[in-house]
């Protein structure tokens, strides 16, 4: 089943619309045959909007995000990032990037990590320090600006690579299982915390994840796709208010929507395969 | 700390004890002869043993011997006397840094060369293999005396054959190091599209650090090791090697016996040396304190 943006969304390339997605395919030449990691993916992002990609393993999420980021090429379609191709959106930094690991350079305080970014484009060490202080403030890290990244826990961490990849304020942020390493109780108080962050600065967040809950608690869209051939079987809009405390988890509402993202891995035929 | 200088007391009375008693064995024979040709019959053990670790060409000099004439050729004669030991230990010493700052420089220039560009990285490492198989004694005297003809002499051949050495370690050190970085921390710089020089400082640099440590550890002592046989080829120039190979021309065992051991001392002080330098930087870098 191959969902198409719905007709009141407005055109591709036009403001709001931060990711667009047509037809778009990718398939990796292996030495075992062609892998198609997407097929014809269509998919509208608007400016505001959190979207969970969720599906298991092999269904292309982490490679659409990725393709996003122009960190691979898709081989068919069209892919626009606010109106550019990935690669123009790259080099004008459009996004910030947050991977399954934290990525902190060890030999880098977390305050030298998260200024990394700024460094690299060229900010004064003023705006540098202005900067540093404001995303460990969003990110609950004030304090510990000069650990270095082993003095730090997993989930504090990853809260530093979220900081890094705020600081130079892209609209757009790309996280690729950003808690999947993290124990449950963790996981609980950043997904808030996100919650919070997302509302405070208005950004546009992809999240790929494997948790039905974590999608559904987090996003205002869930895109649910399904392996071999990488594909989106299901786009949910969710109705959940904006605002959401953590035991909005029991409410009919979100179970309801739980049950869909469930229906839609299992009409991917893959539903044995999540974990 | 006791705990650590007790064993290595040990170890030291029994280095003492076996190399002294090696010395009776080992000139046992001169020592007889000695007394057959003076007519002495029945020399007692003592008087035996206390001669055979005082001849004056001994074929393994006693402990006290060497220790004597480090004492009296490097402490108790003037450092600028051409028959200090002190002296040539600063000649080789001069070479040995000199090459193993060019050796290191060299190093580094091909594993960056290796890394970042795919010519290189197909055709030199065969060849910097190849360096390594030729002896460097026959190349050593090959450089000197080349150098010598067109009037270069002294520090820089020396220094040349420390290079050629040392930079072996440190390239396939860095050519290691320079790639550590995981593809998660590459593509990170990508998503910034930081330039290929910014990639390099920031990243590929600073992974490739304890590499770099642990292959200048290897080529100073081996760039010492150039800079001695270096010397060996030149006589007017001075140094260890020099030492060394007068001293077997005359058959000079405690001489030879007392540049070696200074030539040791010499390597543990440069490597113990870019140790420190080493804790000092991974003090700097966050390392996790051990």
């Amino acid at each position: 089943m191959s969902v198409t943006s719905p007709n009141n969304r407005p055109e591709p390339g036009s403001p709001a619309v931060v990711v667009a997605a047509e037809h778009l395919g990718l398939t990796f030449g292996t030495n075992d045959g062609p892998v198609h990691a997407l097929s014809d993916v269509n998919l509208t992002i608007n400016k505001g909007e959190f979207v969970s990609f969720i599906g298991p393993s092999g269904c292309g999420k982490t490679t659409f995000l990725r393709t996003i980021a122009d960190l691979e090429q898709p081989t068919s379609g069209r892919l626009l990032i606010n109106g550019m191709t990935p690669q123009q959106a790259r080099e004008t930094r459009a996004y910030g990037y947050v991977f399954q690991a934290p990525a902190l350079y060890p030999w880098r305080t977390i305050e030298k990590n998260v200024a990394l970014p700024l460094e690299i484009m060229g900010y004064s060490a003023i705006e540098q320090a202005q900067r540093i202080k404001r995303t460990m403030e969003l990110v609950n890290l004030a304090g510990f600006e000069k650990k270095f990244p082993w003095q730090l826990s997993g989930g504090m961490q990853q809260r530093a690579s979220i900081a890094r990849a705020l600081a130079f304020d892209a609209d757009l942020l790309l996280m690729d299982e950003p808690f999947g390493a993290l124990d449950e109780i963790v996981r609980d108080h950043l997904n808030s915390e996100l919650l919070k962050l997302w509302a405070a600065t208005q950004k546009t967040i992809c999240f790929v994840t494997h948790s039905i809950p974590e999608a559904v608690y987090l996003s205002t869209k869930i895109v649910v796709m399904s392996p071999r051939p990488g594909r989106v079987t299901d786009i949910i809009e969710s109705t959940l208010p904006l605002e959401r405390p953590l035991d909005i988890r029991e409410t009919p509402e979100f179970l309801a929507i739980a049950a869909r993202v469930r229906d839609g891995l299992r009409a991917g035929h893959s539903y044995e395969d999540v974990v | 700390m006791s705990g650590r200088v007790l064993p290595i007391l040990i170890v030291l009375l029994a280095i003492m004890l076996f190399w002294y008693a090696a010395a009776i064995w080992m000139n046992a024979p001169w020592q007889s002869m000695l007394y057959a040709r003076a007519g002495l019959l029945d020399v007692p053990v003592q008087q035996f043993v206390l001669d055979s670790w005082a001849q004056d060409k001994p074929v393994l000099p006693a402990p006290h011997q060497v220790f004597g004439e480090i004492w009296n050729a490097a402490i108790a004669i003037a450092p600028t006397s051409r028959r200090s030991l002190a002296y040539h230990a600063w000649i080789t010493l001069s070479g040995t840094l000199f090459g193993f700052v060019l050796g290191t420089a060299l190093g580094i220039a091909l594993a960056v060369a290796i890394v970042h560009n795919d010519a290189a990285n197909r055709s030199l490492m065969p060849w910097i293999i190849a360096s390594q198989t030729v002896p460097i004694l026959a190349v050593a005297p090959m450089v000197v005396v080349g150098f010598g003809a067109v009037g270069v002499t002294g520090l820089l051949p020396k220094a040349l054959i420390s290079m050629y050495l040392s930079f072996f370690p440190v390239v396939v050190g860095m050519v290691k190091g320079l790639r550590t970085p995981e593809t998660i921390q590459l593509d990170l710089l990508q998503t910034y599209n930081a330039t290929p020089w910014q990639v390099f400082a920031k990243l590929r640099w600073p992974a490739a650090m304890p590499f770099l440590f642990a292959s200048m550890k290897v080529g100073i002592a081996i760039s010492l090791i150039g800079a001695v046989v270096g010397e060996l080829s030149n006589n007017a120039g001075g140094g260890l090697g020099v030492r060394l190979l007068t001293g077997s021309y005359n058959g000079q065992t405690v001489q030879i016996w007392a540049a070696l051991f200074i030539a040791a001392a010499l390597a543990a002080v440069l490597v113990i040396a870019v140790g420190v330098l080493e804790r000092l930087v991974n003090a700097r870098m966050g390392a996790r304190p051990i």
